[in-house]
């Protein structure tokens, strides 16, 4: 499954990263906590969160994440759209709050567990 | 030490500002950039900017105002970070997982996780971390260059 996939499935709207969207997604990880992103998330996965400060992008560039879904009608920060732009990672939103994007995500064949 | 002060092939150092969360992880990114230019591995590159990103987040949250350095030598990478600040009254309990001492505004942009330090030490095949309470803190990490097979306990 690549994030376009995920993109057509569930409507997301696209706010960076339009030329990697073909990247395989390896699973999924949610967390607000940007260490807990850092110790935990594989590479490939995709990363639900509310934060929208442009260290998201710091932190999916050297976790080489797939992509990051900001939930509950959240919007990236202008500097965080620059920065994504600049490092290639497709950032995307999600009227959904977290709890029931992630439920979604899993009953299409996200998981949270290594492949 | 005599000999590996010789072997220095580059030597940088950056300022962090306590508090300067508007530049946060803009020095991680001039240490990632400068060993992707040098051509080192994806992943030691990977290792280094995760550890070197911590750091610099400790100093913003933390700190008052702190440096970094990188040193490139041809056997490791060496990270020193000084800080002036407040300083860890008890250095082991802050490098338990989950242990921190942030404030309300730190958490809510996600930072202050108490999993910090332990990143770093996971990120790094050496790691030191010395502080005097109310005047600041000495961290040094090292990734050794002829050690890449090493896995991460988290890969």
């Amino acid at each position: 499954m690549t994030v376009f996939d995920i993109v057509k499935t569930f409507g997301l709207q696209m706010r960076t990263g339009k030329d990697r969207l073909h990247e395989e997604v390896t699973g999924g990880y949610a967390s607000d906590l940007l260490s807990d992103v850092i110790a935990h998330s594989r590479k490939g996965n995709i990363w639900i969160t509310i934060q929208t400060h442009p260290n998201i992008v710091a932190v999916a560039t050297m976790k080489e994440l797939s992509g990051i879904i900001l939930t509950g009608e959240r919007e990236p920060d202008a500097n965080t759209i620059q920065k994504a732009e600049e490092e290639g990672v497709p950032i995307l939103v999600s009227p959904l709050f977290t709890f029931e994007l992630v439920g979604r995500l899993y009953q299409i064949g996200i998981s949270g567990m290594s492949p | 030490m005599e000999r590996k002060e010789n072997n220095i092939l580059l030597h940088k150092t950056f300022h962090i500002e306590g508090g300067d969360f508007i530049n946060a992880g803009s020095i991680s990114d001039h240490v990632k950039k400068i060993l992707s230019e040098a051509g080192f591995p994806n992943k030691i590159i990977r290792r280094i900017s995760i550890a070197a990103f911590e750091a610099e987040m400790n100093v913003i949250c933390y700190a008052t105002r702190g440096d970094l350095s990188l040193f490139i030598t041809p056997n490791f990478l060496k990270v020193v970070v000084e800080d002036e600040g407040k300083g860890i009254p008890d250095v082991n309990l802050a490098m338990s997982e989950g242990y921190s001492t942030a404030d309300e505004k730190i958490r809510e942009l996600g930072f202050g996780a108490g999993m910090g330090l332990p990143n770093i030490r996971k990120n790094a095949d050496e790691m030191i971390l010395t502080s005097k309470f109310r005047q600041g803190t000495h961290l040094e990490f090292i990734i050794y260059l002829d050690r890449q097979e090493t896995q991460l306990p988290f890969e």
